[in-house]
């Protein structure tokens, strides 16, 4: 009925460190035509997701973590543009640089090799079609079974993704199931053709938080299972904590810090890392005044020149309004984009800036 | 008077739901809480628990077919006209989505007034709304600037304290806060956090405060209820609910919600299962069906309120309590 | 005096560094001049509009007379010649009167019946459609139910049985059109009415204890009201129709006035020999149709914040981006 389930503290579980990461994304930029101009929303964008480990792209409303993933699945408004960068997939067959494959080469990746689950899985499922239906689809379309066959493939998947008496299910429809079995549902649909590279864009933040738990252990169960790499996409710290092993930190659409969970969550290389951190009411008792990060993001129509992170920033020094920090290796396989990361602690001076 | 600000007894809710037949839609079964003035009570509990009803319930937006609520000795569901309307300023309301509860085709300035004119008689003109007006932006940490501008130029924390500043524009002694920061940002939420600590020791205000993320109410609760299909499962002082679950569904909920420092958890927590339909509740205990301490008596009987040895204000409604496995158990009559 | 006053006013975790000089909204008329002549139809379509009205408003001051001059020597002389006349330039009718200085004319009248018509019914219908949607219950049944029945009639045949009766003065038009448009503008109120009870800014002004009626007013109006207009202005053509269908009939405008639709109806027997007689009304309720539903269109996605964009967005670039996967600065 209930299971416990012991937590170790390494949930990956990588075998080796695969010479080569099977999504690597290299300086991708999007731009977006708005009512005030043109803005970035994404800059310069790098990281790299390996088999059987989780990526977490982390970062707060309007960072661009989002964009980020539909432009890798090719799924970006018509006012965005991609407009430099690769991204390239090491899938079964051979290399393709996502950024700019042509519609039919997409069409063939789409759940082969890449796949996307969505937040709200009511609006990502078709109301009028049966779970069963659209289960079946990916193996109809890619691989070319008979109706029979891929329902009998849809049921072992829902089985797979634990919804109770998948046969008599077959035939509701998206609304007859509650929200936790709708994502597994999602997922079930991304993970049918078994791809390398599973994208999660806030996945369980519409969820109960005892449903968010269920949903991230069955992706972890899929992850080892499949030998995927998962990027996960949230703005919750605790989960990357608990379920991711690597972090990308995302800043006004510039990723500001890399690493290790572990290392980058134990002694954060820059500031609005730091930040985030201190704002957590992880400890603060009762009463106490919680820090929190004074200001807000820029406004991307006007991004200053130098560091995006300035305007907010305790170490901000002139260096860092003339110069935009390029994301620097900072020992190990850390990077930071900061001038100052030796200096970023807990106790940085102007800790509490909203006096 | 009471020592009490704020005491709802034994309060029940039914809605009536068109494709369940005979059935009705259960929301709140038995409610009991009670609010004490300056107090944060915080309210815990997953979608379907009853939480927005009885939030709802408390703002006098939905009446209880049983039960009373009695807010410093009055029972305001039995007010009427002008003495109900009068009762509504004591008890205010914060929204969860800082972009639904503001008419975007308002000021700010208007947003925050538009209280004032359903109570005619607090303010005597113009300038002194507009006094007020500038007041209360201050208060929540807005420049006087902020008055004239619309809604969709203010960032969601920023939406947030307009809505605050029009809760407090009635000066009430009881806010209730329905997810107040959820939709926000984290470093958002700790500038909110902390506005809403200040004017609670400015203004003696007692919050009720709802919320699902557990570590945003074990920060700004005093007292913690957990709710459950309807009824309030465990009830009492923050840290010890926290520290000493009695309940075994408090103790998946502590499991499951993911912290900073989880890697050292010993063990989380999964439960089988998702909520039953508050439709057509478990008979007995409601949680008996993903429980794993669940025993016959359990599918037979309610549970009563199980005390715990150490603080007499923590109850569970649990017939195998945490605190009290193996030491025998010790219930209050109902 | 409130407890608020006694405060002292500090700032409470004010936010450092937020600059109140935010990006101002061009809030009024700028910013919908801007919308509008981002979209060159509809701005032309304005114009268009624009010049109707100012005909109806000017127009009989200036020509009045020559509408009413009979002049039969010049009877039904073909337009776009100057021969007779700058007055002349489209041509005279049977009676020899100008048709320029009709056309003239009889836009005034014909707004005159179209315009009070569509106020009538829109005010009418969209405040019993929002009271209707506000309470829901029987109230929105009994108002569904009446305009149901006004619905279930032909609404130009119930125009023609009503003017036959009585008699077809301008008055009756007006009013007749009016009730057969008010489940138009009912609907459309109730439904907006009715969504917006779940949202919850109405929920917060219940919470504060605002009656009913001052919901209605403050929240409910001003975001049914953009719709409201979107129907109007399609409303519009359809009214400016019927009542010239009506005159086409010969139960609408009577002479001596003169509307589109009677100059139409009255070129009926000449259509042979002198086509211009009821080419250049139509002509002018055709253009006069077309602008206001260009219009609307354009009105509905200007007055959608959430679409407004689109009238505000350049074109798209058509350089692709690079492929060379050179990083950008």
């Amino acid at each position: 009925m209930t299971a416990f389930v012991g937590h170790d503290a390494h949930p990956a579980d990588v075998d080796t460190h695969n010479a080569d990461p099977v999504l690597d994304v290299d300086g991708l930029t999007v731009e977006v035509r708005t009512i005030g101009g043109t803005l970035r929303a994404v800059t310069g964008v790098s990281f790299q997701a390996r088999r059987g480990e989780t990526l977490a792209l982390l970062g707060e409303s309007g960072c661009g973590k989002s964009m980020t993933a539909t432009a890798l699945v090719g799924l970006l408004d018509p006012v965005a543009d991609i407009v430099g960068g690769t991204a390239l997939l090491a899938g079964r067959q051979d290399r393709v640089d996502l950024l700019s494959m042509d519609r039919r080469k997409r069409r063939e990746m789409a759940g082969t090799e890449l796949a996307i689950v969505f937040q709200d899985a009511l609006t990502a499922l078709n109301p009028l079609y049966t779970v069963g239906t659209q289960l079946a689809e990916p193996f109809r379309i890619h691989q070319g079974l008979s109706a029979r066959k891929a329902k009998r493939k849809a049921v072992d998947l829902m089985a797979r993704v634990g919804i109770p008496q998948p046969e008599s299910r077959l035939n509701s429809y998206p609304h007859q199931f509650s929200g936790g079995m709708r994502q597994r549902l999602l997922i079930a649909m991304a993970v049918a053709l078994n791809p390398s590279v599973l994208i999660a864009d806030e996945p369980t933040t519409a969820l109960d938080v005892t449903v968010q738990a269920q949903i991230m252990a069955l992706l972890r169960d899929l992850r080892t299972e499949y030998r995927m790499a998962v990027v996960l996409i949230t703005h919750d710290l605790a989960l990357v904590a608990e379920e991711a092993d690597r972090v990308a930190i995302m800043y006004a659409g510039h990723i500001v810090e890399t690493g290790t969970v572990a290392e980058v969550f134990a002694h954060p290389k820059h500031p609005y890392t730091q930040g985030l951190l201190s704002s957590v009411p992880v400890n603060a008792r009762r009463g106490d005044a919680l820090t929190s990060i004074g200001g807000s993001p820029p406004d991307l129509h006007s991004i200053p020149q130098g560091c995006v992170y300035q305007a907010r920033c305790p170490l901000a020094a002139e260096v860092c309004r003339t110069t935009r920090p390029a994301l620097a290796p900072v020992g190990g396989d850390r990077k930071a984009a900061c001038h100052f990361p030796e200096e970023v602690s807990p106790r940085m001076r102007g800790e509490r800036t909203d006096v | 008077m009471s020592e009490n600000l704020l005491e709802v007894r034994d309060v029940r809710k039914s809605f009536r739901v068109p494709h369940a037949g005979k059935n009705k839609l259960c929301a709140l079964d038995g409610i009991t809480l009670d609010l004490k003035r300056g107090e944060t009570l915080g309210l815990v509990g997953e979608s379907g628990c009853g939480k927005s009803t009885l939030a709802r319930t408390l703002m006098m937006l939905e009446r209880p077919d049983e039960g009373t609520v009695r807010f410093d000795g009055v029972d305001p569901f039995s007010l009427k006209g002008a003495d109900l309307l009068k009762f509504r300023r004591r008890v205010q309301m914060v929204f969860q989505d800082p972009y639904a509860s503001l008419n975007s085709r308002m000021s700010a300035a208007e947003i925050i007034a538009e209280p004032w004119r359903s109570h005619k008689g607090i303010v005597q003109n113009r300038q002194d709304r507009d006094m007020r007006v500038r007041g209360l932006l201050d208060l929540v940490g807005l420049g006087a600037k902020a008055a004239g501008k619309y809604p969709q130029e203010f960032s969601g924390g920023q939406r947030q304290r307009i809505g605050i500043a029009r809760a407090l524009a009635l000066n009430p002694d009881v806010i209730v806060c329905d997810e107040p920061v959820s939709a926000l940002d984290l470093s958002v939420q700790a500038q909110v956090l902390n506005l809403l600590n200040d004017l609670q020791e400015q203004l003696q205000i007692s919050y009720i405060f709802i919320s699902h993320d557990l570590s945003v109410v074990r920060h700004v609760a005093d007292r913690v209820a957990v709710m459950y299909l309807g009824r309030i499962i465990e009830n009492g002082p923050t840290e010890r609910v926290f520290e000493r679950s009695s309940h075994p569904y408090t103790a998946a909920l502590m499991s499951a919600a993911p912290t900073l420092d989880g890697a050292q958890r010993a063990q989380r927590i999964l439960l089988k299962g998702e909520v039953p339909s508050p439709i057509d509740p478990p008979s007995g205990c409601r949680f008996r069906t993903r429980c794993w301490k669940a025993t016959d008596v359990c599918a037979t009987t309610t549970p009563a309120a199980a005390v715990d040895p150490e603080f007499a204000d923590h109850t569970a409604l649990c017939h195998h309590p945490l605190l009290l496995e193996g030491s025998g158990r010790e219930t209050v009559p109902a | 005096m409130t407890q608020i006053d006694l405060v002292p006013v500090k700032p409470t975790t004010a936010i450092i560094g937020e600059d109140d000089t935010a990006t101002s909204r061009k809030r009024g008329g700028s910013l919908w001049f801007r919308l509008l002549v981002n979209d060159r139809v509809a701005a032309a379509a304005a114009c268009v509009l624009g010049l109707v009205f100012l005909t109806a408003i000017l127009g009989p001051m200036l020509v009045g007379e020559l509408a009413t001059k009979i002049d039969l020597d010049n009877s039904n002389q073909p337009p776009f010649t100057l021969s007779h006349g700058w007055a002349n330039v489209l041509g005279t009718d049977p009676l020899g009167r100008s048709m320029l200085a009709r056309l003239i004319v009889a836009c005034r009248t014909t707004l005159s019946v179209a315009i009070p018509a569509v106020v009538i019914s829109a005010v009418v219908g969209s405040a019993i459609g929002m009271w209707a949607g506000y309470y829901r219950g029987w109230r929105e049944t009994l108002a569904m139910r009446v305009a149901d029945v006004i619905m279930s009639f032909p609404s130009l045949l119930l125009a023609v049985v009503v003017l036959y009766v009585f008699s077809p003065s301008a008055a009756n038009i007006v009013l007749v059109l009016a009730i057969t448009r008010i489940p138009v503008y009912l609907r459309t109120a109730r439904a907006e009415s009715a969504e917006l009870q779940s949202r919850v800014f109405v929920d917060a002004a219940r919470t504060f204890g605002a009656s009913p009626n001052s919901i209605i007013w403050r929240h409910v109006l001003p975001i049914v009201l953009p719709t409201l207009l979107t129907v109007a202005t399609l409303d519009f053509c359809y009214v400016m129709l019927a009542e010239s269908s009506l005159s086409f009939l010969g139960i609408g405008i009577q002479p001596p006035d003169v509307s589109w639709g009677l100059m139409v109806s009255q070129g009926r027997t000449y259509l042979h020999s002198a086509w211009w007689l009821s080419f250049f009304p139509g002509l002018a309720i055709v253009i006069t149709t077309v602008s206001a539903t260009i219009l609307a269109a354009w009105a509905r996605i200007a007055t959608d914040p959430g679409q407004r964009w689109r009238l505000t967005v350049p074109q798209k670039r058509l350089s692709k981006f690079t492929k060379t996967g050179k990083r950008l600065p």
